[in-house]
């Protein structure tokens, strides 16, 4: 099964060998400065497919070149970027997206910075605001106990 | 008091279960990648039961008329569709099992970034398995189709439908286990229509 | 004798040793067994003894080329450099599992040697757990990964000839990191025995924090290290690639981060002691499933390592017993630990709670970017990415409230602060801020950068009044300020150079955000101008190194017709190994880098084009600085009296004289 993959493993570790030209040939890009910097722009938000975590416009492999290629084709064409971006993920999925579209599947993934901090928060204020209830006078089984434990932690 | 200390005791349990958790969904992927069931490196088309997309392509050289969508579309058996290079080393060895496959279901291919020459000698060695092949020299089909290297296969029903898709070599295995079946339904299915 | 043989021996030996390291030291905290006790410290220093004599054997076959070896003829070769071959050990799994423990064992010798002044109980206990996780790491490299195997016939040379790993920043990366992720193994095991013990005070974290620091700042100047050699030796300007195995640094980091802070509160005011224990355990769970999850293939990575899902079976083991072993002692005896300590909110503890929430939310989310591919596919069976657009997107706008909060922290109080003295003291902080974002306004575009260019502003401002406010600069009088200065803490110093650090380095990160780049194909005599300079390609030609031969560029850059420099990029071609690199050529004036890379030459002789890369990075070098101040400031709170592991020891021994 993996070995099915050959040629393109051995693309892949090209793509750590030797990444130095992602963009090789200027006459990939486009004469307009602004929309190839659209281009890029796109591009930067698109997997290489056969690459690991490394988006089309920083990867070496051939078939990056290609949907680069595709992507200035379309951003010269007019099309905006949504649409590039849906024609990709027409074709190859929601994998092809290195910033994967909200949806049932990803709620937890966007929603982590934000649960994240509000059950820190929570966690912090409850500890915080519970504390102050706890400190007011001592009861007697409490001082007799703390009368106890006194000694021995004034022992090492 | 005391359902103080339980809520105490039950919080301080959480990260022993996050981490058991996290932890026997590794150990499903490991086992999983042992036995073949997960691929880390799988990437799931999104062409399944769709229709094929609009293409058309001229052949290899002395290899016959390419073919188009409508070629595809217009068939009344399953098809199978291999993306395949000459340059690809699993390509090579997938050759003998499209050879067997070929036998049971016509296979089409498509020859993927070839030089026409290099693709067609590649085909006539040993025989074609490919009942129709043609040429996408730019790659550009082969990115409609959402391919992301070769071989890449996918089963075309009649109609244009796409029933099935393999991103790895095809072995006679596969095509009894995986593809067959489809065949067998979409055809049952189609029978009692 | 040195050899293989003794090499694995002496491996074996040191899981012995540290199995026995485990178990003895343990038992007799638990008998108050004096003579066992004393065993515990013997042990870790023999048992890093024997790893380092199996360490040395197997850099000695390294260099003595014996191919026999496996390890040794995979990953070296004869042609090799020296130092490539030393270094080489380490540049592959076997190796580097090895170096792994060899610092684990060094950690354990450490507290055994700096740790005189613990409590002989708890230095056992410490010393035990850290005995065990070696335990566990040294049976995994003999029995999954043996790094002195053996091939038969021997290869009459290695193949290991990688050119793009002979590279000094890729060899002095993983010691520099490993000890980091390693060193927190002692916070760890200082968790783990006070859970044992019962028992967190104002003394556990004392004797805890110089080792979370000194694990904090290698790990530091370990990422930093990592990400300034992607930066010259990818060739693409990139730095960060929000790859599973960075993210695998900066989780610990992270968490490493926030434990450094927690534990403060937890010295001072004897508060947050159950989350700093989690912490501690946290960090070096982090380090380790990160380590070695990237091994299993699980997570894909662009930094090939030989995956092999046998291996990962095992460390999921060895995991699950470490992790899972001292989370389940948390949960069990964490609840009977007592918490002390009133604060209001607003106060440094409040601020250094902030601190924690931000810090750990970031962490979460990076986990949560990391993980969800892999538990998408498993889960749902669906293939999805989580790439650079994603992390940057969740996690800037965590890192603003970040820095606005980390200058107002060293600013307050223990226990309660006032608004109104320290809304005076930031004054000119706040001032700074304002300019800086009108200057960030003209010349940063987006608004995350600016926001995190003021932020960053805010954050140097504030720590640099705060110096001066301590140092007693307004009172315009040297002698006084030295007085003070000679009585401020090192650490006092050491936290301030850290902040500043920090926003240096996303100074850096905002700055690297407005990089200019521009591909172009040019005949020699062109030329091309992009951010201001003028680049004109001289001429190309050709050299020819040790087992390469070069294509090597000539680049004047000028500006407003003035020489600036003189650039050589050139490209490497590794014909035996049919391999080539490039060597990016980089002139800094420490504000911003002039990056030029040469590619395809198309055409031949007098007609022939040469591809170009240009880049103008502005405050690239301050990304790597930052992190440099900051692991001085780290280094720097180390040599603080105060925090000396050995303080304690010391003062009784003076003691111990004078009575005599």
């Amino acid at each position: 099964m993996r070995r099915a993959r050959l040629a393109w493993m051995a693309a892949g570790m090209f793509c750590l060998a030797a990444p130095a030209f992602a963009v090789d040939d200027p006459s990939e890009m486009l004469p307009d400065a602004r929309q190839e910097q659209r281009a890029e722009a796109i591009g930067a938000q698109l997997r290489c497919l056969v690459c690991q975590n490394e988006s089309i416009e920083d990867s070496s492999a051939d078939l990056a070149r290609d949907l680069r290629h595709v992507v200035r084709e379309h951003v010269a064409k007019g099309e905006s970027d949504q649409q590039i971006i849906d024609w990709m993920t027409r074709r190859y999925g929601e994998f092809i997206r290195l910033k994967p579209r909200l949806s049932a599947a990803t709620v937890m993934l966007w929603g982590m910075p934000a649960l994240a901090l509000i059950a820190g928060l929570a966690i912090a204020g409850a500890v915080l605001l519970r504390r102050p209830k706890a400190v007011p006078p001592l009861s007697e089984e409490e001082r007799r106990r703390l009368a106890e434990l006194s000694p021995s932690t004034g022992n090492d | 008091m005391s359902e103080n200390v339980t809520r105490r005791r039950m919080l301080m349990t959480l990260p022993v279960l996050a981490a058991a958790g996290i932890g026997a969904g590794f150990w499903k992927m490991l086992s999983g990648m042992g036995s073949g069931g997960f691929d880390p490196r799988a990437i799931h088309t999104p062409m399944l039961d769709r229709p094929l997309p609009d293409f058309s392509l001229p052949g290899l050289p002395d290899q016959g008329n390419g073919f188009g969508a409508a070629d595809l579309r217009a068939q009344t058996r399953p098809v199978l569709l291999n993306f395949f290079a000459s340059w690809c080393i699993p390509c090579v060895a997938e050759m003998p099992a499209l050879r067997e496959i070929a036998a049971h279901i016509p296979v089409w291919g498509i020859a993927y970034k070839d030089k026409p020459d290099n693709a067609a000698r590649f085909v006539a060695r040993d025989g074609s398995p490919f009942t129709r092949a043609a040429l996408d020299l730019s790659g550009m089909t082969a990115i409609d189709w959402g391919v992301t290297g070769v071989p890449e296969t996918f089963l075309i029903l009649p109609g244009g439908r796409i029933a099935w898709h393999g991103a790895s070599e095809l072995t006679q295995r596969t095509y009894e286990t995986q593809i067959a079946p489809v065949v067998r339904d979409a055809m049952t299915q189609s029978a009692v229509k | 004798m040195i050899g293989p043989e003794e090499g694995h021996f002496a491996l074996a030996l040191a899981c012995v040793v540290a199995l026995a390291q485990f178990v003895l030291p343990l038992y007799g905290a638990s008998r108050h067994d004096r003579r066992l006790l004393a065993l515990a410290p013997l042990l870790a220093v023999s048992q890093f003894i024997a790893l380092a004599l199996s360490f040395f054997c197997l850099v000695w076959s390294a260099t003595h080329d014996d191919f026999s070896v496996q390890n040794v003829a995979d990953n070296s070769a004869i042609a090799k450099p020296l130092l490539y071959k030393i270094t080489g050990t380490w540049g592959n799994h076997e190796g580097s599992i090895l170096l792994w423990t060899l610092i684990l064992g060094l950690c354990g010798a450490a507290v055994a040697l700096f740790g005189r002044g613990l409590p002989a109980i708890l230095r056992a206990r410490v010393i035990a757990i850290l005995g065990g996780v070696s335990a566990g790491f040294q049976l995994f490299c003999l029995l999954t990964s043996d790094p002195f195997a053996r091939v038969w016939p021997a290869p009459t040379d290695g193949r290991g000839m990688n050119p793009l790993l002979q590279d000094p920043g890729l060899a002095f990366h993983p010691p520099i990191l490993y000890t980091g992720y390693v060193g927190f193994a002692v916070p760890f095991a200082f968790a783990v025995a006070a859970l044992i013990e019962g028992r967190v005070d104002a003394a556990w974290a004392r004797w805890v924090r110089p080792w979370a620091v000194a694990a904090w700042s290698f790990l530091t100047c370990g990422i930093a290290l990592g990400s300034w050699w992607s930066y010259y030796v990818l060739g693409w300007g990139g730095y960060w690639f929000w790859d599973p195995v960075e993210n695998a640094s900066l989780i610990p980091w992270l968490t490493g981060t926030a434990l450094v802070h927690s534990s403060i509160v937890v010295e001072k005011r004897e508060a947050l002691k159950i989350w700093t224990v989690l912490l501690a355990i946290a960090t070096f769970s982090f380090s380790l499933s990160g380590t070695f999850l990237v091994r299993s293939g699980i997570l894909n990575s662009v930094h090939a390592f030989a995956n092999d899902p046998a291996r990962g079976v095992f460390i999921l083991g060895l995991l699950a017993v470490v992790i899972g072993g001292s989370l389940l002692l948390f949960a069990w005896r964490a609840p009977a630990l007592v918490s002390g300590g009133l604060f209001a909110p607003f106060s440094r503890e409040g601020a250094l709670v902030l601190n924690n929430i931000l810090l750990c939310s970031i962490c979460a989310v990076v986990l949560t970017g990391t993980m969800y591919p892999p538990f998408m596919q498993l889960l749902f069976n669906r293939t999805i990415s989580v790439g650079k657009p994603f992390f940057d997107a969740a996690t800037i706008p965590l890192t603003i409230p970040l820095l606005a909060a980390m200058a107002l922290g060293t600013m307050l109080p223990w226990k309660r602060a006032h608004a109104r003295p320290v809304l005076r003291r930031l004054r000119l902080a706040a001032a700074c801020a304002v300019i800086a974002l009108g200057v960030a306004c003209w010349t940063l575009s987006g608004l995350m950068p600016i926001l995190c260019a003021v932020g960053a502003v805010w954050v140097i401002a504030a720590s640099l009044t705060d110096l001066a406010g301590r140092l007693g600069l307004s009172h315009f009088n040297a002698a006084h300020t030295l007085a003070r200065a000679r009585s401020l803490p090192r650490s006092a110093f050491g936290a301030t150079l850290a902040h500043i650090g920090a926003g240096v380095t996303v100074l850096g990160l905002c700055g690297m955000a407005q990089a200019q780049h521009a591909i172009v194909e040019v005949r020699p005599g062109h030329t091309e101008t992009l951010g201001g300079y003028q680049w004109t390609l001289l001429g190309v030609h050709e050299a020819k190194g040790p087992n390469y031969t070069s294509l090597i560029a000539d680049i004047a850059v000028r500006r407003h017709g003035r020489l600036v420099t003189v650039m050589h990029p050139s490209k490497r071609d590794f014909a035996a190994q049919s391999q080539t690199t490039t060597e990016v050529s980089i002139r800094t004036n420490l504000l911003w880098d002039l990056y030029s890379v040469i590619g395809d030459r198309h055409g031949a002789g007098s007609a022939a084009t040469y591809v170009l890369r240009l880049h103008v990075n502005p405050l690239a070098p301050w990304m790597w600085l930052g992190g440099l101040i900051m692991a001085i400031g780290g280094f720097l709170s180390l040599s603080d009296r105060r925090l000396r592991v050995g303080a304690a020891r010391r003062t009784a021994q003076v003691r111990g004289v004078a009575a005599e």
